[in-house]
């Protein structure tokens, strides 16, 4: 009662509340980085249109951030590979998922928050796809998971579900390298990653599993990842018998001795 | 059976004067004395009326739970019934019957301790073994039957009779042996081992679809999991994948390691390695693109595949068998012949 006492005589007195100058300066915020952010991207629209200029644009981003390990003309150091002919969809790939720049040189490269921006990863693709031909962005159209998550299973378990998991949730490989989790991870890198052959992961080229097979293959792990939990109860992470063992005998063995010493004890 | 109240418990294995009876195992004269029972200390149901009207309450109340249980299991079976093809109604109706049916069980469990801990009678008490071994006259009257047995039947004295039936004795599971023996696959299983359907000509082509495999498919760095074309028309088509399965990589030239004697077992870099784990037959199919390593998922033994698999670390013995490849006129990838050695885990008869 006393609250709304309050809110009105304010209200009769005209003064603000002490949160208005908050959501004022916040709406402003907004309005311009909207604007601001529908503007760059009809900017970048451009100027990805106009190749010369994003590759122009690339190739200095290359030249400050890369050329270091894969050499000023992208043809390899012993530190990094060459990057002829790794397409496009590699560099999206590896840099939209922050694996490049590396942190450290190391057994293997490590998923982290990205580095750059899309436009500039488009840039640096765009320079070294125009270096030598090689495998380009996946199309939307093989990306949605609208593809048969049957086959997608059948493929998956034959040609990933060893290093990567049947559900996903990735493995160990030799000498600290491992397969990642794919849970979570979008159908664009799972596409690239499949064409280009990332890292230790071998190539399966277009010729290997056709767009509609590796469309197949992100259906089966979209479905997967909804209804993973749909049946069977808590997957444990989906790790298998490690985690299915470890689980029962901590609990399960953890329960029974729990009861045995129920009945064994004295009441008081 | 001697029972005894918990306050004035003695060792029953020693007597009064310490002697230890003939039926226990040997005590040293220094041995750990019995302390005896704890004293007893009765119960806060014994003591309050009230606390044990409360348990009796508690028993009573988780009986009735078991039957409200086992009513719930019935009432959610007859709700939820399983619509053929619906999985989430066996779901359901999987969760609600099993929830009601191991409360049930379980309330009764609970409920029957509880009595036994809180309001059976209280009390600590000593049961003594009973000797094992039986009384003089017992020993006598058996060992009487045995000599009476003897001599009535003439077992002893008549050695045609008890040789000739030991002897029928002695044959007569004979049967079952040999129809045990007939269990075992009637073709001689080392033949079935050696050889795998691979063989002059066989085209290569991809699992699981059975489509051949152009040489120029396979890209620098590609892995292939790989069938024989002729597989649909096996007998037995796992048995024969599991002998088959083949995992195809295409290296850099450079990179490949090759001995004389198998110069030319690859093409162009392209090479087929059995995928069935010589260690104890696990598909080693966990391959990496840089170091040419495959890794077996099992236990962990590694093959250099541009050193012709050779074993790099792990429990596997031997080296991954190559299966010799080249192409045909259309340019598919075919197998020049089965492999050269028995492919997977070791058995007794391997050469």
């Amino acid at each position: 009662m006393q609250n709304r006492n309050s809110t009105a005589a304010r209200r009769a007195s005209g003064r603000r509340h002490p949160l208005a100058s908050v959501a004022l300066i916040l709406i402003g915020l907004l309005t311009t980085g909207g604007a601001y952010a529908l503007l760059s991207t009809t900017a970048s629209a451009e100027s990805s249109s106009d190749s010369s200029a994003a590759i122009t644009e690339g190739q200095k981003l290359f030249a400050a951030n890369c050329a270091t390990c894969h050499g000023v003309n992208a043809a390899g150091t012993a530190e990094g590979p060459s990057l002829y002919g790794v397409g496009s969809a590699s560099v999206d790939f590896q840099m939209g998922t922050g694996r490049m720049p590396l942190a450290f040189q190391g057994p293997q490269g490590a998923q982290k928050p990205p580095q750059f921006t899309q436009t500039q990863i488009d840039a640096v693709a765009a320079y070294i796809a125009s270096l030598a031909p090689g495998p380009a962005v996946p199309d939307e159209k093989w990306l949605d998971g609208s593809g048969d998550a049957a086959a997608g299973l059948e493929l998956f378990r034959i040609n990933c579900a060893m290093c990567h998991n049947i559900a996903g949730a990735g493995g160990a490989l030799t000498e600290g390298k491992y397969a990642p989790a794919l849970q979570g991870v979008e159908a664009k890198y799972i596409y690239e990653a499949m064409v280009t052959g990332p890292q230790n992961m071998p190539v399966f080229s277009d010729l290997n599993l056709t767009p509609q097979d590796k469309a197949n293959i992100i259906s089966y792990l979209k479905f997967q990842q909804e209804n993973a939990s749909g049946v069977g109860g808590v997957d444990l992470g989906g790790l298998g018998p490690v985690a299915e063992g470890l689980f029962i005998w901590i609990f399960g063995l953890g329960a029974i001795v729990g009861v045995t010493i129920w009945i064994t004890a004295r009441p008081n | 059976m001697a029972k005894k109240d918990g306050g004035s418990a003695e060792s029953e294995l020693a007597t009064k004067d310490g002697a230890v009876s003939a039926g226990t195992a040997v005590i040293a004269a220094e041995v750990f004395q019995n302390p005896g029972m704890p004293p007893h200390h009765p119960r806060a149901t014994d003591q309050d009326p009230k606390k044990e009207k409360a348990a009796a309450r508690r028993v009573g109340g988780l009986f009735l739970l078991s039957v409200a249980s086992s009513i719930f299991a019935i009432v959610a079976y007859v709700i939820f019934p399983i619509t053929p093809g619906n999985l989430s109604s066996v779901r359901l109706n999987n969760l609600f019957l099993g929830v009601g049916i191991s409360l049930a069980l379980l309330s009764i469990g609970i409920g029957a301790i509880y009595w036994a801990k809180n309001l059976m009678k209280d009390g600590e008490w000593t049961e003594p073994r009973h000797p094992t071994r039986g009384s003089e006259e017992t020993r006598a009257a058996a060992a009487e039957v045995f000599k009476l047995g003897n001599e009535e039947s003439g077992f002893g004295r008549r050695t045609l009779i008890r040789r000739s039936l030991i002897g029928a004795l002695v044959v007569a599971p004979l049967p079952a042996v040999v129809m045990l023996r007939d269990l075992a696959p009637a073709a001689d299983p080392v033949a079935l081992l050696n050889k795998t359907m691979w063989a002059k000509g066989v085209r290569l082509s991809r699992d699981p679809d059975g489509t051949p495999i152009k040489a120029s498919d396979v890209t620098i760095g590609s892995v292939f999991h790989v069938i024989p074309d002729n597989l649909g028309d096996a007998e037995s088509r796992l048995d024969e994948k599991a002998k088959a399965a083949v995992i195809l990589m295409r290296l850099d030239p450079q990179d490949l390691h090759v001995s004389e004697e198998r110069k030319d077992w690859n093409y162009q870099g392209i090479v087929a390695y059995s995928k069935i784990c010589t260690h104890v037959g696990c598909p080693v199919a966990l391959a990496e693109q840089h170091t040419h390593h495959l890794l077996c998922p099992c236990h962990q033994s590694q093959f250099d595949i541009s050193h012709e698999a050779k074993v790099i670390f792990g429990p596997a013995k031997r080296p991954l068998p190559q299966l010799p490849i080249t192409v045909d006129d259309e340019g598919y990838l075919i197998a020049q012949s089965d492999f050269t050695e028995p492919v997977g885990p070791s058995f007794w008869e391997r050469a």
